[in-house]
C-alpha cells in the first residue's frame, strides 16, 4: 500500500535519468541550408546522380504534398511544424567507399551505439547498413550475401545498380500521395536501405539497418524497400538513436515490404530516438509510414516493434493481405514516459481468402506520457474465412499518464471473424513489494514486471535484439515508480 | 537477532493497529504467533518487512544490532529478512526460475558473493529440491500465476530455502494446505531450521505446531502480545479458545 503522494515524490526524485545516446559526433557535414521548394528536391536528386524518372517521381510527390494538410486525427498534441526551418540534406563530407575508409569518428559513434560493424558484425552474424543522417555509410557483409544472390545495399546504390527492381516496386505499397508524410518523404528522401532476396533463398543472417540523426536542424527521411521473392525468407532489424537537442527534429521515413508467394519477412524495430527532456523540451518527431504487402499466396509479414523513444510517435506498420492464405502480424511494445506521446498501431487489410492476422499491442504509460493504440482491421468482400485476433493491453505507472485504445473493425464478408481483447492494468504495489521483499531493488522490480507484461512481444524479437530491448525498457522507465 | 521494543504502527487511515509490541527472537529460535483474526499478526509481519502503507509511530526494531526501521523493503530482504506471504502475489509473464535467480543474485551481491550463472543456479535449485523433497513442476511457470493455494505456499518455502535468510517470517503458511501438503511444507521448514536462523510462524492451528515444535508461543490480541508461553500453550488455546484470554485477564 503506497499512498499516491509517496509514488509521486519518488517519481519526481527518480525521473530525469540521462539519455545514453545523446552525444553529438563532431564531423564535417555537407548540408543544405534550411528550406524546402522544388529546387531542394532537384538538389537532392542531382547530388545523388539520380536518373530522370526518379527526379520526376520526386517532383510529382512534392507537388502532391503541397496540396496536402498535416493530419490531425491522431491523439497527439503537436506544435505546428515549420517545414521551411528544417534542412533536407546532410551528409558526412568524406564519401566513404569501404569500411576502412569510414571516418573513425563515425565508427566511434557506432561503437558507442553498440552496433556490430566489421569484426563485431561477423561475430554477431549481422549484416549492417548504417544510415547516418541521410547517407548510408557502410554496408557490411555485402559480398558474402552477393554469392547467394541477395542484394543488400543503400537505397542510392540500388537506384544505380538495380534500377529495374527499384522502379518496379518503389511506391507500389505506399503510394507517394498515401499521406502527408509519405508524400514529403517521397519528395526529399535522401537514402535508406534496400534488400532483395531471390526465390527460394533463406537469408542466412539478420539484415540490419541502424539509423542515427546527428546533424542539428536536420530532418531524416530515409526509405527502406525490401523484396522477398517467391519462397524466400528474411529477418530484418532496424534500430534508431539521435543526439539530445533542445529543438524538435523531424523523422519521416517510409518502409515498404513486398513478400511474394510463400515468402516470409520478419521486420523488427527497436526505436530509441531521443524522447526530449522531462519537461518535454526537444526530442524527435517520428512520423513514419510502414507497410507490407503479402503479394502472393501464403506470404507472411510480421512487424515487431519496441518503441521507447521519440517525443511524438505516429506510426502504423500495416499489412495488405492480398494473397490467399497470407498471414500478417503486428507485435508492439510502446512506452511513453515524462511528456512523450505515442499514437501507434496497425492496419490489417484482408483482401484474399483465408487470410489471418494477429495483433498484440502492449502500451506502457508512465510520468505524464500518453499512449494510444489505434488499429484498423478490415475484411474486404473477397476475404472469405478471414480471421483476426487482436489483443491490446495497457499498463499504467503512476496516475498522471493516459492509455487509450481506438480499434476500428470493418467486416465486409460475413464469413470473416474478428476477435478483440483489451485490458488496462496498473502496476500493483503488491507486485512491487513482493519483488522487493525478495531482495530486488525498486528499479529491478519494475523492469521485471514490465518485461513480464511485454513478454509475448519480446519473444518475437531475434535473441540479441531482445536482450537490448529488455535493457531499453528498464532505462526508459527509470524513475517512474514509487 | 530481532529485538522489538514497544512497537506502535498505524495504517494510512490513521487507525493504530500495533499498540506496543515487545518481542525478542534469538538465533536458532522458532517463535509462533497466534491470535484472533484482525488482531494485527500480518500487520506485524508487514511492518517488519518494510511494506509501504504502515507508519511506525513509536518504538524500535533492531535486527542483528542494526536499526531496521529506516531500511527500505529490499534492503531488509538483502539483510536477511524473508517474508512468506499469507497471499503470494502473481507476476504474469515472469518465469519463476528467472525471478528467483534475479532475487538470489541480488542477495548474493549484498553478501559479497559472486552472481550465479544459469548453470550454477540450476545446480543449486536441484540440490534444494532434493533436500526439501519437493518436485520441480512449478519452476518454469509464471511467478505464482495460476498456482493453487497449496502450490503458492510451497513455492514460498522453496524461495526461502534458496535465499537462505537469517530470519523467516511465515504468515499462515499452513492455511489452505491439505494434510500431505502440510507435512511437506512442515518438513521443508524443519530442514531450514538451523542454529543461526530464526523463524517466526504466524498460525491459527495447533496442527502446524505438531510438526514444527516452537520454542515460544505468543498470543497477539488487539495489537499487543497478551500472553507468552512454551509449546504447551497452543494445546491449551486449542482446547479453550481465545476466550481463555479474558478468563486469564480477569
Ligand atoms: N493495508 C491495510 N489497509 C487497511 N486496513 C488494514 C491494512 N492492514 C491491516 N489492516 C487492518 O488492520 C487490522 C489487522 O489486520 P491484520 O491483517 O494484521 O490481522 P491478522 O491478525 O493478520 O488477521 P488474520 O488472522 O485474519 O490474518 C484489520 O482490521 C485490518 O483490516
Ligand atoms: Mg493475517
Amino acid at each position: 500500500m503506497t499512498s499516491p503522494d509517496d509514488s509521486l515524490d519518488t517519481i519526481h526524485a527518480l525521473t530525469g535519468e540521462g539519455y545514453k545516446y545523446g552525444f553529438v559526433t563532431d564531423i564535417e557535414s555537407d548540408s543544405l541550408p534550411p528550406g524546402l521548394d522544388e529546387s531542394t528536391v532537384r538538389f537532392i536528386s542531382a547530388k545523388k546522380q539520380e536518373p530522370e524518372w526518379l527526379l520526376e517521381w520526386r517532383l510529382q510527390a512534392f507537388r502532391h504534398w503541397l496540396t496536402m494538410e498535416n493530419p490531425d486525427w491522431a491523439k497527439l498534441k503537436v506544435a505546428p511544424i515549420d517545414y521551411q526551418a528544417s534542412s533536407y540534406y546532410s551528409a558526412p563530407k568524406e564519401g566513404p567507399k569501404s569500411l576502412d575508409e569510414v571516418d573513425p569518428e563515425l565508427l566511434k559513434t557506432y561503437e558507442k551505439l553498440g552496433i556490430p560493424l566489421g569484426e563485431r558484425a561477423a561475430l554477431a552474424g549481422i549484416a549492417v547498413d548504417a544510415v547516418f543522417d541521410s547517407v548510408s555509410v557502410a554496408t557490411t557483409f555485402k559480398s558474402k550475401l552477393n554469392e547467394m544472390g541477395i542484394i543488400f545495399c543503400s537505397f542510392g546504390e540500388a537506384v544505380r545498380e538495380h534500377p529495374e527492381l527499384v522502379r518496379k516496386y518503389l511506391g507500389s505499397v505506399v503510394p507517394q500521395g498515401d499521406n502527408f508524410f509519405s508524400a514529403l518523404n517521397s519528395a526529399v528522401f535522401s537514402d535508406g536501405s534496400f534488400a532483395y532476396i531471390p526465390p527460394g533463398i533463406r537469408c542466412p543472417m539478420e539484415l540490419s539497418t541502424y539509423f542515427r540523426i546527428n546533424a542539428a536542424k536536420s530532418g531524416q527521411f530515409e526509405r527502406t524497400l525490401l523484396i522477398c521473392d517467391k519462397g524466400s525468407y528474411v529477418s530484418y532489424l532496424e534500430g534508431c538513436t539521435a543526439p539530445m537537442r533542445d529543438e524538435n527534429q523531424l523523422h519521416a521515413a517510409v518502409v515498404e515490404l513486398i513478400a511474394l508467394e510463400d515468402a516470409e519477412i520478419k521486420y523488427s524495430t527497436v526505436q530509441n530516438w531521443y524522447p526530449g527532456d522531462a519537461q518535454g523540451k526537444g526530442g524527435i518527431y517520428n512520423f513514419v509510414t510502414k507497410r507490407g504487402a503479402c503479394r502472393g499466396d501464403r506470404a507472411k509479414i510480421s512487424w515487431t516493434q519496441v518503441e521507447t523513444g521519440s517525443a511524438i510517435t505516429w506510426k502504423y506498420p500495416s499489412c495488405l493481405l492480398e494473397g490467399d492464405g497470407s498471414v500478417g502480424a503486428f507485435y508492439s511494445v510502446a512506452i511513453t514516459n515524462n511528456m512523450q506521446q505515442a499514437d501507434t498501431g496497425t492496419k490489417m487489410i484482408h483482401l484474399g481468402k483465408n487470410t489471418t492476422s494477429t495483433i498484440i499491442s502492449k502500451g506502457i504509460s508512465a510520468g505524464r506520457g500518453q499512449n494510444t493504440y489505434r488499429g484498423l482491421v478490415r475484411m474486404q468482400p473477397k476475404a472469405q474465412n478471414a480471421r483476426n485476433f487482436t489483443q491490446c493491453d495497457s499498463l499504467l505507472i503512476g496516475d498522471r499518464c493516459g492509455a487509450h485504445t481506438v480499434p476500428y473493425i470493418e467486416v465486409r464478408n460475413p464469413s470473416a471473424r474478428c476477435e478483440h481483447e483489451a485490458t488496462t492494468s496498473k502496476i500493483s504495489d503488491d507486485q512491487m513489494f513482493y519483488c522487493q521483499q525478495r531482495g530486488l531493488s525498486k528499479e529491478d522490480a519494475l523492469s521485471l514486471i514490465v518485461n513480464g507484461f511485454c513478454k509475448e512481444v519480446l519473444k518475437e524479437l531475434p535473441m540479441e535484439f531482445a536482450v537490448e530491448a529488455q535493457k531499453l525498457l528498464a532505462v526508459s522507465l527509470e524513475g517512474s515508480v514509487g | 537477532m530481532l529485538n522489538i521494543k514497544n512497537l506502535h504502527a498505524k495504517i494510512t487511515d490513521g487507525r493504530e493497529i500495533l499498540k506496543g509490541i515487545n518481542l525478542d527472537v534469538k538465533p536458532g529460535e522458532v517463535h509462533a504467533i497466534m491470535g484472533p483474526n484482525g488482531s494485527g499478526k500480518s500487520t506485524l509481519a508487514s511492518v517488519l518487512a518494510g511494506r509501504p502503507g504502515y507508519e511506525v509511530t513509536e518504538g524500535s526494531v533492531t535486527f542483528d544490532g542494526k536499526d531496521l526501521l529506516p531500511l527500505a523493503a529490499d534492503e531488509r530482504a538483502r539483510e536477511g529478512i524473508f517474508l512468506a506471504f499469507q497471499y503470494p502475489v502473481e507476476i504474469p509473464g515472469v518465469n519463476n526460475m528467472y525471478f528467483l535467480r534475479a532475487a538470489l543474485n541480488a542477495v548474493r551481491r549484498h553478501r559479497g558473493q559472486p552472481d550465479l550463472d544459469a548453470g550454477q543456479f540450476l545446480k543449486a535449485v536441484r540440490a534444494k529440491l532434493k533436500e526439501l523433497e519437493i518436485n520441480d513442476d512449478l519452476l518454469q511457470r509464471g511467478v505464482n500465476v495460476g498456482f493453487s493455494g497449496g502450490e503458492k505456499k510451497r513455492n514460498e518455502i522453496f524461495q526461502m530455502a534458496m535465499l537462505e535468510p537469517k530470519l523467516g517470517l511465515l504468515d499462515e503458511t499452513d492455511s489452505g494446505l491439505d494434510i500431505d501438503a502440510l507435512r511437506l511444507v512442515s518438513n521443508g521448514i524443519n530442514k531450514l531450521r538451523s542454529p543461526s536462523r530464526a523463524m517466526v510462524l504466524i498460525t491459527h492451528y495447533q496442527r502446524l505446531l505438531d510438526y514444527i515444535e516452537p520454542d515460544h508461543i505468543h498470543v497477539l490480541s488487539g495489537g499487543k502480545i497478551v500472553m507468552s508461553g512454551d509449546k504447551t500453550l497452543a494445546a491449551e488455546l486449542e482446547k479453550r479458545g481465545y476466550a481463555m484470554l479474558d478468563e486469564t485477564a480477569a
